[in-house]
């Protein structure tokens, strides 16, 4: 790996928002001619890299250098002068524009000072014509399928750029047809030698086309490997932080006779969401979900609390058959939630830290029974102090607490309505160690109070610590379910990344 | 604990009115004389009154609509709706609490539909408001088939022009509007529930609230406000005139809310302070007509105004102020 | 004076119905096409009943299109009526330009174009006549109805204009200031706009009363329209003072709720700004078809002047069905 060999390359670089390191002494490289994977959970800084490597970002230390020489990228259309050139999820080109307005927007061919749009028409379809794009360059951009969208962008940013192709998650919203057409376009720039770097989650698109793979996590580089040394297994093992050999099985004693039924799910699934699953939840269990982002966990989670209804399938509560319509069904019968996306699905930013905490009880009681001040500050003051809540007062606004102090806010207001069943979607997730700690603790304390909770988790050492059985999600379906010695960061990991050979029974 | 209270009473709205009618008593020095007459208060401030009764009953549904983060844009349309079904029905020789019942509901009923488009069909609220605002004229002038339809019933008129105790009957109904919805949303979780939705909507679902019916709700809300408001402004002139009737109302009554504190973007309301909104625009107004300013420097005064208003009110002129408050407070014990 | 002599022509609305003049004969059995703009407003409805009056009392068949307030719709309109060979086109134009290419048409089909209520920015050989209303001259009347009311007794006159800023409000407000310039006794103490409401008109007279001691210091009001007198006079009563008498109350306009007013002695003057633009239009039509006679490119209508003493009852009673 002669420094020479590089197109483009960050070294050392480092990168702190306020007081939180998003990316620490991280190198990377890459060379002309290959697809080079850029893997990592959510926070694991790959989008701070990104915006580094395009100049949307300054890097706090390190440097960027392009084709050996360092550079200083001031935004990203100085990057584009330097070859650098990104195509994102979401196409940002002009849907009601023609396509060839969109390929040449800001350098149309001019002729007296007007566009020439025949000209340019003409050349859009040259252009296209290199990519086996065979659409009419005066057509509206916004009435081709996203597939195509996403190549006229790919074709606007090499003509632009020429050296670089960051692709952020471009297949994202493509069926499986588009995707290799998608595929076959990446094959070609990259055999005529562009470099480019691909972002997906998705491991099967990385086996299908990267060379080298560079795996972040926490903001640190984990390893830059080429693809063909490395198994499934191995990828999720470095994104997940996991060594294979590790084999700390849970603490949860599995009760030989396990308390009564909670819950049960048969054949429970919603269409273009998750596969049809089983699942039976007893009282005291907590029932660990992993599986890499996008296999389908969030899903589960809405699913079964109504906010996205299932279409097939059955659930019994405690016995009884029920329909879970929508998310007050699921609180009536006393399930709680607490989303993933604590900013936009959870906290109500602007009100105070008791109506927070308050706020899924008096949803319960409903429009009439409202409690009166004296008995939300009773509320919010006995559940703050028992999840240690760290606020200067129960009426500030809860946007002002940190991460964690909002978690358990929000938890606070769950167990508040004394809930039979709750789900907890990556509870800990940028959250402080205190907090983190506390949060832990609460969940072992509410199962041994007889409490059934489904917690979805990255971290695997937390999930294994706390579950009574784990359920493996990949590609919308539950794949495995795990228990006693088989709950270990291990049997995950190689349930997570199945390759048939390396299954779990 | 009296200290307390009047810092309570000194919030920037009713500093605001106090500014506003000070200066129109400059302007006019009679501006705050009342006399008796005929059984009731007659007097500027009393115009006041009278007049701004409209835009803060509009302005009372306006806020609960503003605090969930949606607007209606349709209830200036809703009021000439309304008082021509109360007009020409009693033009008809309907009885006139019928003629007000069933004006009432036609209100509430462009309430639902809105509340409809809004939680149900989730169109953004001021395109699903801006179709009644639009359709909502023609519907009126198709009720009035373009007459101002003239009426001379006494106990309509009287909504409009009559008194209780001295006080006009449009302010009374505005005042006991305003406490009976206060009550409702203060004394019950329903409050609550429309700060959780316009502070954010998805986290309110998530935690178990009704936001659609809570929605219908608050548009219905709105809709009843504007019928009454509607019936109120056709009764002041015994006529129906659906071409003008409630005509640019609900940018007042947004304006309102917002002179209330009450943000667009959703959360934190405040009804009364909203109708002290509408008193400040009504004060302007009546101040404009006082003092003999040409008609054309009336838009001009107010939104200079306005534009102080809402900058006493912005969070950086608060923080300016609070420094100066605390460095009062610090320097008092030296 | 062709004016004066336009308006001999010009049958008042009134009185249009019963006096069609017999050397109008030629046009019964023609056909007329009638572009109107919308119904935007009571006059506007009354000019089409009007106009739709004479037309059958002429035994002229009037093909009536709406348009809504658009242009668009009204040469498409005017393309419709050229296209089935009428025998004239009355327009009542909604904007002033953009008539020349379908006035044009118009005039290649030798079809006699007439203009109602409004001008047009075109050649004026494109059209054969257009009849309007003399705002200034409203204005004026109602100024010297006023100067001869009051005689030199001093007068302080509260006005409640128009819409600021548009042509009838300013006119209007010109015409009376011209009217009662050089009488010294009369003024005008405050003016304030009403909109054109009656809501408006009400809430602004309020205010001038509570300004001007109580009312008692109002001698008289002009409003720039009868709506915003209707409301003045609400006003009025409610400060309990007698419109009429302790404050005399002149408007424009001639709508059917003033004369009601000024049959309960509540109102002492209205200009009346005549709904009949069809009538001179349908004489100098008959006019031109007989012998060719090209009528003035311009014809004024009548701003006739009613006091309590013209029979306001009488009045009220024929224009209640006119549409205002």
């Amino acid at each position: 790996m002669a420094d020479g060999d590089y197109v483009l390359e960050a070294r050392g670089v480092l990168k702190i928002f306020g007081n939180h390191i998003a990316l620490d002494n991280v190198d990377f490289g890459l060379r002309s001619g290959e697809v080079h994977a850029l893997l990592g959970e959510n926070g694991a800084g790959k989008s701070t890299l990104i915006k580094i490597l395009t100049g949307a970002y300054q890097p706090d230390g390190g440097s960027v250098h392009v084709d050996g020489i360092e550079v200083s990228l001031d935004n990203p259309l100085h990057a584009q002068t330097f070859g650098i050139g990104t195509v994102y999820q979401e196409v940002n080109l002009l849907p009601n524009r023609s396509v060839a307005e969109n390929l040449f927007l800001g350098h149309q061919p001019r002729r007296f000072g007007f566009v020439d749009f025949r000209r340019m028409e003409a050349d859009a379809r040259i252009l296209l014509a290199h990519y086996d794009l065979h659409i009419d360059p005066s057509s509206e951009l916004g009435t081709h399928s996203v597939a195509v969208q996403q190549i006229v962008a790919i074709a606007r940013a090499v003509q632009l750029s020429g050296k670089v192709l960051i692709l952020d998650e471009p297949t994202a919203s493509l069926d499986r047809n588009e995707v290799e057409r998608l595929f076959d376009v990446v094959r070609g720039l990259k055999a005529g030698g562009l470099a480019i770097i691909f972002i997906t989650h998705f491991l099967d698109q990385v086996f299908a086309i990267a060379d080298r793979v560079t795996v972040l996590r926490n903001g640190r580089l984990i390893e830059t490997r080429p693809l063909d040394a490395l198994s499934r297994t191995d990828v999720v093992r470095l994104m997940l932080g996991k060594d294979i050999a590790f084999s700390g099985a849970t603490d949860v004693e599995p009760s030989e006779t396990p308390d009564e039924v909670l819950l049960d799910f048969k054949g429970y699934g919603r269409k273009r969401s998750v596969l049809p699953f089983d699942l039976t939840i007893h009282k005291g269990e907590v029932i660990g979900v992993a599986g890499l982002l996008g296999s389908g966990r969030t899903e589960v989670a809405r699913i079964m609390f109504g906010a996205d209804p299932a279409d097939q399938g059955e659930v019994t509560v405690n016995g009884k058959p029920t329909s879970l319509r929508s998310t007050s069904d699921a609180i009536r019968h006393g399930f709680g939630f607490c989303p993933e996306d604590r900013k936009a699905e959870g906290i109500l930013g602007d009100l105070s830290v008791r109506e927070n905490i308050v706020i899924a009880l008096q949803g319960k009681l409903g429009w009439f029974k409202a409690l009166n001040r004296d008995e939300q500050l009773e509320i919010a003051g006995r559940f703050g102090e028992a999840m240690d809540i760290r606020a200067a007062s129960l009426d500030m606004p809860v946007k002002l607490l940190s991460g964690g102090n909002q978690q358990k806010v929000i938890l606070s207001r769950w167990l508040a309505t004394d809930p039979a069943f709750l789900i907890l979607d990556e509870p800990t997730r940028g959250i402080d160690v205190g907090a983190h700690a506390e949060i832990v603790r609460t969940i072992n304390r509410l199962r041994e109070d007889g409490m059934a909770m489904l917690v979805i988790s990255s971290e695997l050492d937390e999930v294994v610590a706390y579950s009574s059985r784990i359920v493996v999600m990949r590609d919308r379906e539950m794949v495995a379910e795990l228990r006693g010695r088989n709950i270990n960061p291990g049997v995950i990991v190689q349930a997570i990344a199945n390759n048939t050979d390396e299954a779990v029974a | 604990m009296k200290r307390l209270h009047l810092e309570r009473l000194a919030n920037p709205q009713l500093l605001a009115l106090v500014a506003v009618l000070l200066i129109n008593w400059l302007l006019f020095p009679n501006f705050f004389r009342i006399t008796w007459q005929d059984g009731r208060l007659f007097g500027s401030v009393i115009d006041v009154l009278n007049r701004g009764a409209p835009v803060a009953i509009l302005a009372i549904g306006m806020t609960a609509v503003i605090a969930t983060k949606g607007v209606d844009l349709s209830v200036g349309a809703i009021m000439a709706v309304c008082g021509a079904v109360a007009a020409t029905m009693v033009v008809a020789g309907y009885p006139t609490p019928v003629a007000v019942i069933a004006a009432l509901a036609v209100g509430l009923a462009c309430g639902l539909w809105n509340g409809f488009l809004v939680a149900v069909l989730d169109i953004q609220p001021i395109v699903a408001t801006l179709v009644l605002m639009v359709a909502g004229r023609g519907i009126a002038q198709l009720i009035t088939e373009g007459y101002i339809v003239t009426f001379n019933d006494p106990a309509l008129i009287f909504i409009g022009t009559g008194s209780f105790l001295g006080f006009p009957m449009a302010a009374v109904i505005a005042l006991v509007l305003m406490l009976l919805v206060t009550l409702l949303v203060r004394r019950t979780a329903i409050g609550l529930f429309i700060q959780a939705i316009g502070v954010n909507r998805a986290a309110a679902s998530l935690a178990g609230i009704h936001s659609r019916m809570l929605l219908v709700l608050v548009y219905a809300l709105s809709g009843f406000c504007a019928a009454i408001a509607g019936i109120i402004v056709a009764a002041d002139i015994r006529g129906a005139d659906a071409n003008n009737s409630g005509l640019w109302l609900e940018l007042d009554a947004i304006l309102a809310v917002v002179i209330g504190g009450t943000s667009l973007l959703g959360g934190k309301f405040s009804i009364p302070l909203a109708v002290v909104g509408a008193l400040i625009i009504q004060a302007m107004n009546t101040g404009i007509l006082v003092s003999g300013f040409p008609p054309e420097f009336n838009l001009i005064v107010k939104a200079g105004m306005i534009i102080l208003i809402l900058m006493l009110q912005s969070p950086l002129v608060g923080t300016v102020m609070g420094f100066f408050k605390r460095d009062t407070r610090q320097a008092a014990p030296k | 004076m062709t004016i004066i002599s336009k308006l001999a022509i010009a049958a008042s609305l009134a009185t249009a119905l019963t006096s069609v003049s017999i050397a109008q004969e030629n046009l019964q059995g023609l056909t007329v096409g009638f572009s109107q703009i919308g119904s935007e407003s009571g006059w506007r409805a009354a000019e089409t009943s009007v106009t739709k009056q004479q037309a059958e009392a002429l035994g002229v068949d009037l093909k009536f299109a709406d348009a809504q307030q658009k242009q668009e719709n009204q040469i498409k309109a005017i393309r419709g009526f050229i296209a089935q060979g009428v025998d004239a086109i009355l327009v009542a134009p909604v904007v002033a330009t953009g008539w020349d290419d379908v006035l044009a048409e118009a005039k290649e089909a030798e079809i006699p174009v007439l203009l109602l209520d409004r001008g047009v920015d075109a050649p004026d050989d494109l059209y054969l006549t257009a009849v309007m209303s003399d705002q200034i001259l409203e204005g004026r009347v109602a100024g010297d109805w006023l100067v001869g009311e009051v005689g030199d007794a001093d007068c302080r006159v509260v006005e409640l204009q128009g819409t600021v800023g548009s042509t009838p409000a300013i006119d209007r407000k010109a015409g009376f200031e011209q009217a009662i310039a050089g009488h010294d006794n009369i003024t005008i103490v405050r003016s304030q706009t009403g909109d054109f409401t009656r809501a408006k008109g009400k809430e602004v007279m309020e205010g001038f009363i509570k300004a001007e001691n109580g009312g008692a210091d109002i001698c008289a009001v002009y409003a720039h329209n009868d709506d915003m007198a209707v409301g003045a006079i609400q006003a009025i009563k409610d400060a309990g003072l007698k419109p009429g008498t302790d404050i005399k109350v002149a408007s424009i306009d001639g709508v059917p709720d003033i004369f009601a007013a000024m049959a309960a002695g509540e109102a002492n003057a209205t200009v009346e700004l005549t709904p009949d633009m069809a009538g001179p239009a349908f004489a100098a039509l008959s006019t031109y078809l007989a012998d060719g006679t090209e009528p003035e490119k311009l014809i004024i209508t009548e701003s006739k002047l009613y006091t309590p003493a013209d029979d306001p009852q009488g009045e009220y009673d024929r224009r209640k069905d006119l549409g205002y």
